[in-house]
Formats: C-alpha cells, structure tokens, sequence
C-alpha cells in the first residue's frame, strides 16, 4: 500500500519539507520524491530498523520517575528536516555573533560592569538573578570567554524566518544525539545519502576538543582534558560518555579528582596523581564545589573552585556563565550586540515582555490566555504556562506567581511553530508535528557552529512540548546544498 | 595515566563477561553428564548451585531443588547476583562507565547480547531450546572477548580486563576439581564407580573446553590422576590454574606499583609447584584445593588494595 502523500495537511504552520499539497520544497525534493517510492511495508521495515538500531546502539536518556529511574531508548522519526544551505550559512553567523556578545557581556557583568553603568541593563536584573556568582567578580577566563559550549533553541515562525527562543549556557546537553541521528540514519536511509548533498556533522567532537586543549593554563603539548559528570544517574550520562569517547578524554566523576596544597587539580590514576588542566564539567555550578557553593554537595571537587581562581586550571563553561540565560537577560540580547560589537542582531529575538516593568506586566496578566509564560531560569521546558492550552485555574495560579516575583516571570506570543511530517501511529501515517532546533555553539579563541543541529519534535499532536523528559522525540537534520545539484 | 575507578570497573568486566561464559558452558554441560551417569548415581542439578557457593541465596528463593529452578536461578533469577542475565548486566553497567576506554563496538555488541538473553531467556529455561541458547550466549561471548583480544591495544585498560578474565577463570578451574572431586567422593564404591568416575573427569574436562588438548598432551584416558595435574598446572593450557596466575604475572608486571601482589602470585605459582599425590582423590587433596581458593580470593584484595579507589 502506497503512502497518501496528497493527503497531507499543509498551511496552518510554516512546513519544512512540504510547500504545497504535494509538493516539496527545493531543498527537500529528493527526500520527497525517495518518501514517496517507498509503500507502508518499505516504510514500516525501516522503522523497525530504526528502533533495532537505537537499542543495538544502546541510545538511551533517563527519565526521573516516582517509581525511580527508567532507561528509554531515544526516540526518533525516521524523517529529517531539511534546511537549505543559504539560509543556515546566515543562521552560522548570527550564532557566532550572539554568543560572541553574550560573552563580552558575561565578562563585563564580573569585571567593569560598563553595561549597568551606561544605562543599557538596570542594575536590579543583574542583582536579582539567581544565576550571577559573586565567587566569580574579578575573574578573567583565557580570550575573554565564559561560555564555552552553548545550545541555542531556535524555532521557526510562520514566515518561515528562524528565531533564539533561549540561550543556554550552563551544560547544554543534547549533542551526541545529534551525532547519533545521523548514525541512525546512514544506517536506515543509506539510498538518500547517495543522491543528496547533504552536509556531515562528525567533526563536532574534535572541535570541542581543541577548544578544550586551548583553553589550558599550561602552555603543554598535550593538556589533560577531562569530562567530569555527575555520573550514571544523570539524565544526560549518556552524553557525556560518548563525548568523552569521541574526544579520547578521560570522563571522570568528582570522586576521580582532588585538589592538592599547591591548588592545582589532579585525578586518582593507578599509578597515584597526575595533573589536570581542563574540565569539561557538566555538573552545575552550585553542585560543583562543597567549599564555596552547596556544602552537602558529593558531586563536586572540593577545592576546584580555588584551582580555578588561582589559574591553574580551566573550567568550561566557567562558573558563572549561566547569569546570561536568564530569561530577562534574553530580553536585553539585542542591545548587548549593539552595545558590545555595533552591529544588529542576525537572529532575531522573539518579542518579549518583562513582568518586572509595570505597562508590560500589565499587558501580560491581561492577556495570559494568548501568551506563554516563562520563568526566568528554568530549563527542560518545566514551570511554564502555555496560554491557549491552559486552564482558568492555571491563568489564576500564574497571575498570582507573577505578582508575587515579577523579576522571575517573562511573557512571550504562541509562536506557531513550524512543522514537519513525521511517522505517527501503527500505520505509520505521516502528520505534521511541532518542532524545534538546537545548534551548538563554541567558542574559544574562534567560534564554530554544528551544521544543523538536533531537531526536537513534540510527537503528540498539536502539543508545542519538545523537550525528551515529556514525551518529544527527533529527526536528523540536513543541511542541504542544492547548488551542487547536477555537477556530478 | 588510567583512572582507578576506570581500572576497577574494566577489571570487574573481564570477571562479569568470563562468569557469563561460564554459566553458560556449566548448564550446558551438565545437562549431558546427568545424561551419561548410571541411574544409580545421584548427582542433582542442586550440585551446580553447591559449586558456584549460591546455597544460601537459592534457599532463600526455592524449596523445591528441581531442574527447572536451578536453571532459572542460574540463568535468570534476578535475586542472584551471578546469574547469567545479572553478570551480563554488570558487564554492560562497566561498559556503559568506561566507554572511554573499551571500543566503540564492544558497546554495541554487548547491547545486543544483553537484549538477546532478555527477550530469549525463556528458550534457555525450557529443556528442548537450552542447547541453542546457550550456544548464542558462548558465541556471543566469544564475539565480545575476539573482538577486544583484536582491537585494544595492550596497555594498562588491556591488562585490567585481563586479569580480571584470568582471575574468574582460574577460580571456575578449582571449582570444577572441586565438584569433581567431590561427585567422585559421593559414589558408592560398586561396579559402576571406575565408569562414573570417568564420565565426571571427562565433563569436568568438557566443562572448560580442556578435553582435546587434555588429550593430546597427556596422551593418556581420561582418569583422575591425569586430568587434576593437567587442570591445575599445565603451563600452556589457558584454563589451567597455573596458565591463569602466571598470565596475571605478566599483566601485573606491566603496571606500576606492582610488587605486593606479584609477590604473593609468585607464592600461589610455589603452591602449585609442590608435589602431590593426585593418585589418592580424597579429603586431604580436596582440603589443599581450597587452600589455593583461599589464596586466589585475597588476590582481589591486593589487587583492590594497590589500584582501585579506595574511598
């Protein structure tokens, strides 16, 4: 039985592979023409080898329940989205550049802090966030940079333009499963790979690792470059053993570390202590340091914070960068580009309202049935209300938080978020559902950009929930260029 | 340098992997000795239980000691911390933590195993499918230790695999004698007990793959004087105790901090130089195979002791 590809709904959202009924968009025409070849057994076969696959390559994430922890396999849609090159070329640089203000930014706010003095930001944002480390005022990380690894959340409105929902500069995770989709889908999918310039994204891993090596405060050869996770509980172990891998880094967990009399960092080998010059960490700042930050914490490295002071050692991302993606501070991103490099935003923002500022909290608690409500510093998509899905009970409860803390609250337009078709039910019927995009940024002494990123869908229908702790799944995501297209 | 607790887990992955085999090997084997033994021979599957040291956990999970839950508890139970799918889990748990330093394919390949026993583990419970299940499980196995023997280069991670692998079968070796030893001491001395006593060195020999080259090293049938001396110390047979403990030698040797456990090796390798009349297959040469169990035990301790964390 063949798929009704005509069948398809388009036109309510912006769709990433289908323009009109029927039709594909250009970038995604040999994708479209591949889909429409295969019937529902071809179809269906290479699900189940998708799934065969996630579970042979043990891909897992951890979800927290009631009853304790459960290892799922991560799930994935066999359809990629597509983006054409042009357009992600654009997207590149205004990452770059956003990260690259968002930096200065970070650098100013624990040295000068020019920015509150001239005006730009009010000085109460920044003594409010839960985020800003006093620990940290005077330190001055190599090339200026606080935020080494970022995942930017992007989506895509109606006209088909990309947006920065938010910036996440603690310990993004969700990397390696975009390296794997794409192992998943050479795998599944070999015949496209043959027809289609699509643009690879292997050499993440090796990017992060030099920016790592760059970063240590030992002019050595070979630095010791660790990746210190909180370990087999967290939700994102998987990660950061496969980067681990994939860079030849030690991964270690705070018990592996110790900081000695002389303030430098070292790990527990078999043959005694041996120096350490870059940690990866992907613990979060308050867990990592029982001296300075949560005492009872077990995860951290007592000492690591004094190594780091005292320059012995590089922290990435330093501790402290996270006062950046604080959702007020989002709100301010367009002017510290402005303020910082000159230059407009290439990304835009999506419109913001801040509940400290009286007209737009206003604005907002009039208007909580049309908009989403976010809290300042929250991740995983949790303390959120989502207007035109929520209840009079919940707008009651979200009016009286915002009144309550209105620096912590922000306010943004439903986005109509783009879609694509995806793989849904026993039959395998392809449905528009909502996505999102994350691309990783580094930087150090220069910046890089994955190609593409990991795409997150919402699998349940019309649900704008993307994130894999609430049921959302993923496609690969392909960079395509379609001006080599004939030449070979 | 490698990471203690790296050290530690990968050790413990070549202990795991080894036990996985050698259940397997074990219920398999067995199967065919209660087969072979005359009827008036009563050896229960309850024995493989006493030989893996398991009587206090089976107890408290079984009364009844039948067949088909001494093979569950084996292969399947949960609540025994050696049993088949719990080592094999514990192999993939040590992976999942030190895939930095194992192959990415050996990820891989033991996701798959793991995934096989669990959807299959019924076929090696019931009677009819056993041979089959096991015989994926071995190949399995031998798939996983092929491909690192192949692909890891032999530096400290290589070593503490191996060692650990040589520990789990060095132990299983004097098991066997052991349970050997002690079937052969439960017969009742009557016309069938020459025959019985061969069938019992002739498994215990199958039980560690060891009957062909026991064969054409000894050049002798298979009896019990022979097959003792050829299973505990033949230089070359990598099974024999001997072949084990001087294989950990080499490896300890190459690592640093060395000297306290190659020194308490090289008193295990002394033990086994000693003479003994394997003639006489009695209590006393019984009391002096769990002399050397004893001495293999605090092995672990030492090498715990030097290398692996210690907090």
């Amino acid at each position: 039985m063949s798929i009704a590809w005509n069948d398809y709904p388009v036109g309510d959202f912006y769709d990433e592979i289908i323009s009109s009924p029927g039709n594909p968009r250009k970038p995604a025409q040999k994708l479209f023409s591949y889909l429409k070849s295969l019937n529902s057994e071809d179809i269906s076969s290479r699900v189940n080898a998708a799934e065969l696959a996630i579970k042979e390559m043990g891909i897992s994430f951890t979800v927290y329940t009631d009853e304790g922890n459960i290892d799922r396999a991560w799930p994935f849609d066999i359809i990629p989205r597509v983006i054409s090159k042009p357009q992600w070329d654009k997207t590149d640089a205004g990452l770059k550049q956003r990260l690259q203000a968002l930096n200065m930014f970070i650098d100013d706010l624990y040295n000068e802090q020019n920015i509150i003095k001239d005006g730009i930001i009010p000085e109460f944002v920044l003594k409010q966030s839960v985020n800003y480390r006093p620990e940290c005022e005077g330190m001055s990380p190599a090339f200026g940079v606080w935020a080494h690894v970022c995942g930017t959340d992007l989506v895509r409105d109606k006209d088909g333009e990309f947006y920065v929902l938010e910036d996440n500069l603690r310990v993004p995770s969700g990397v390696s499963y975009m390296l794997e989709n794409r192992s998943i889908m050479k795998r599944v999918l070999p015949e496209v790979f043959e027809k289609v310039d699509i643009a690879p994204v292997g050499d993440y891993p090796q990017r992060l690792f030099e920016m790592l090596g760059s970063l240590s405060p030992r002019k050595i050869k070979k630095p010791v470059v660790v990746v210190l996770t909180p370990g087999i509980f967290n939700s994102a172990y998987f990660e950061h053993a496969f980067l681990a891998q994939k860079m030849g880094a030690e991964l270690v967990e705070g018990s592996d570390l110790v900081v000695q009399d002389d303030d430098c960092l070292y790990m527990k080998t078999i043959a005694g202590l041996e120096r350490v010059d870059v940690v990866y960490r992907r613990i979060d700042d308050l867990f990592l340091d029982p001296e300075v930050f949560n005492k009872k914490s077990v995860l951290g490295v007592p000492g690591i914070m004094r190594a780091w002071k005292a320059g012995n050692l590089a922290l990435a991302n330093a501790p402290g960068a996270g006062v950046a993606d604080d959702k007020v501070v989002y709100a301010y991103v367009p002017a510290i580009i402005k303020y910082y490099l000159d230059q407009d935003p290439l990304i835009s923002n999506v419109e913001t309202f801040l509940c400290y500022d009286e007209k737009q909290r206003n604005h907002v608690l009039a208007n909580l049935d049309k908009l989403v409500v976010k809290p300042a510093n929250e991740s995983g998509g949790y303390g959120m209300l989502i207007g035109p899905h929520s209840t009079q009970k919940e707008r009651d409860k979200f009016a009286q938080l915002i009144k309550a803390n209105p620096r912590n609250y922000i306010a943004q337009p439903t986005l109509a978020l783009s879609v694509a078709p995806t793989f849904v039910g026993k039959h395998n019927t392809p449905e528009p559902r909502h996505l999102d995009l994350r691309p990783f940024v580094l930087q150090g002494k220069t910046s890089y950009v994955t190609t593409g990123g990991l795409t997150r869908v919402a699998m349940v229908k019309g649900s704008l929930v993307v994130n894999s702790s609430q049921g959302g799944g993923s496609k690969d995501t392909w960079i395509v260029d379609t001006s080599t297209e004939g030449k070979a | 340098m490698m990471l203690s607790r790296v050290a530690e887990r990968v050790y413990w992955s070549g202990r795991y992997l080894e036990r996985v085999a050698n259940t397997a090997r074990l219920v398999s084997i067995y199967e065919t000795l209660l087969l072979d033994l005359p009827k008036t021979v009563k050896l229960s599957w309850y024995n493989l239980i006493i030989i893996n040291d398991l009587e206090e956990a089976y107890n408290e999970r079984y009364s009844v000691r039948s067949e088909r839950n001494v093979v569950k508890f084996l292969l399947g139970d949960e609540d025994n911390s050696s049993s088949l799918i719990n080592s094999l889990t514990a192999v993939r748990e040590n992976v999942r933590t030190t895939r930095d330093v194992v192959p990415e394919e050996a990820w891989e390949m033991i996701c798959e195993l793991t995934l096989y026993v669990q959807d299959n583990l019924e076929l090696g419970i019931n009677r009819r499918s056993r041979h089959e299940f096991l015989e994926d499980v071995i190949k399995g196995c031998l798939q996983i230790n092929g491909l690192l023997f192949g692909t890891m280069p032999h530096v400290a991670s290589w070593e503490f695999f191996s060692i650990g692998y040589n520990f789990e079968r060095a132990d299983m070796t004097i098991r066997y004698l052991e349970a050997g030893l002690t079937a052969i001491l439960q017969l009742e001395d009557d016309d069938h007990a020459v025959n019985s006593q061969q069938v019992i060195w002739g498994n215990v020999l199958r039980s560690l793959n060891a009957t062909q080259y026991y064969l054409r090293t000894t050049r002798s049938p298979v009896k019990g004087q022979e097959v003792l001396p050829y299973l505990i110390n033949d230089p070359h047979f990598p099974r024999s105790i001997a072949h084990c403990i001087q294989s950990i030698i080499s490896s300890c040797g190459t690592l640093p901090q060395s000297e306290p456990i190659i020194k308490h090796l090289k008193k295990i390798s002394k033990k086994l130089d000693e003479q003994v009349d394997f003639s006489d297959a009695g209590e006393e040469l019984l009391e002096s195979l769990n002399q050397l169990q004893i001495l293999l035990t605090s092995c672990h301790f030492i090498i715990s002791d030097i290398w692996f964390p210690n907090d």
